[in-house]
């Protein structure tokens, strides 16, 4: 299992909102697929996927505020 | 490092927004190591991640009697307005090469604004929590990126000519209740947009450590991008 964790966004973010997500939980993905956006007031950030597999868990859903270190989602 | 200058002159926001995507491919494969496009746009209104419809003051047959489109994208940030007389300028730039920082990257596009107005004469400032670069309380350039894979695009936009600051009206810029200025408005002279074209595009090489800037390669480079673009 490979957990998605956001990663450091820059000095001074200490939090952002997600967004989109671009897999739903059962969907297939590929490593450095688009896997879900997050947005900050003035920059949106793409985390792309860590790995292949398939999602098996979303921890967070849209609109929800989340911080660096944070677990979004499980795949596997 | 180097920087593939593109000059779309005077154009669409649509196939600039294609042309961005086209060129974030190419900085992404490795094609090139970055891009600069510089554009004018005919009137639009983009509406960022964060927008707020409630933010566009007038009604659809108003924007459509003046021949404003609007378009919902992928930037961060709230309502804008784009029109003839307002630079914009999207870095494609891969922060892998630079830093891995938003913040930062943030800051950098507000240093180098701020450096290219002080060479115009006009002081300007940031303001803490308020992205973007103002004189005074009012606001001469503003700033929405997205960055995917650690690259860069959108970017800053800067308020050259007095005349179409009116259509800021039309909105609420950036969901804030602020005025916009422009250098000609500060200056109470005329800019030739070029000169302020050609000091951007010293200041974006120079301040990101960028090598030669090819401006050779536009014709080249950007003939079937465009094409691609516009399909």
């Amino acid at each position: 299992m490979t957990k998605v964790v956001l990663p450091d966004l820059g000095e001074g973010i200490e939090k952002a909102t997600l967004s989109y997500w671009y897999f739903k939980v059962g969907e297939k993905v590929n490593e450095k697929d688009d896997l879900v956006e997050l947005a900050t007031d003035k920059a949106t950030f793409n985390l792309p996927s860590p790995a292949t597999g398939t999602v098996t868990e979303i921890f967070f859903q849209e609109g929800d505020t989340v911080k660096p270190g944070d677990t979004l989602a499980a795949i596997e | 490092m180097d920087c593939k200058i593109f000059d779309l002159g005077l154009i669409q926001f649509k196939p600039a927004w294609y042309f961005q995507k086209e060129a974030f491919k190419a900085v992404k494969h490795g094609y090139i190591d970055s891009a600069l496009i510089i554009c004018q746009h005919y009137p639009v209104i983009t509406l960022g991640r964060c927008a707020n419809r409630d933010n566009i003051l007038c009604s659809n047959k108003v924007l459509a009697f003046k021949g404003i489109r609007v378009f919902e994208i992928e930037r961060g940030g709230d309502v804008t307005y784009h029109g003839p007389g307002q630079l914009t300028i999207y870095p494609i730039f891969n922060l892998n090469y630079l830093k891995k920082d938003i913040h930062w990257y943030l800051r950098q596009l507000e240093e180098i604004t701020i450096n290219s107005l002080k060479d115009f004469g006009i002081t300007s400032e940031r303001r803490p929590g308020l992205t973007g670069v103002w004189v005074g309380n009012k606001k001469i350039a503003s700033i929405g990126i997205t960055v995917k894979n650690w690259i860069t695009y959108h970017g800053v936009s800067i308020n050259i000519k007095s005349e179409d600051l009116a259509n800021f009206k039309l909105i609420t810029p950036c969901g804030l209740d602020i005025e916009m200025t422009c250098l000609e408005k500060e200056l109470g002279r005329h800019i030739a947009i070029t000169d302020l074209k050609n000091d951007l595009i010293r200041r974006f090489g120079g301040s990101l450590s960028f090598g030669s800037k090819d401006a050779s390669a536009l014709g080249v480079k950007t003939a079937p991008l465009m094409e691609e673009a516009r399909r």
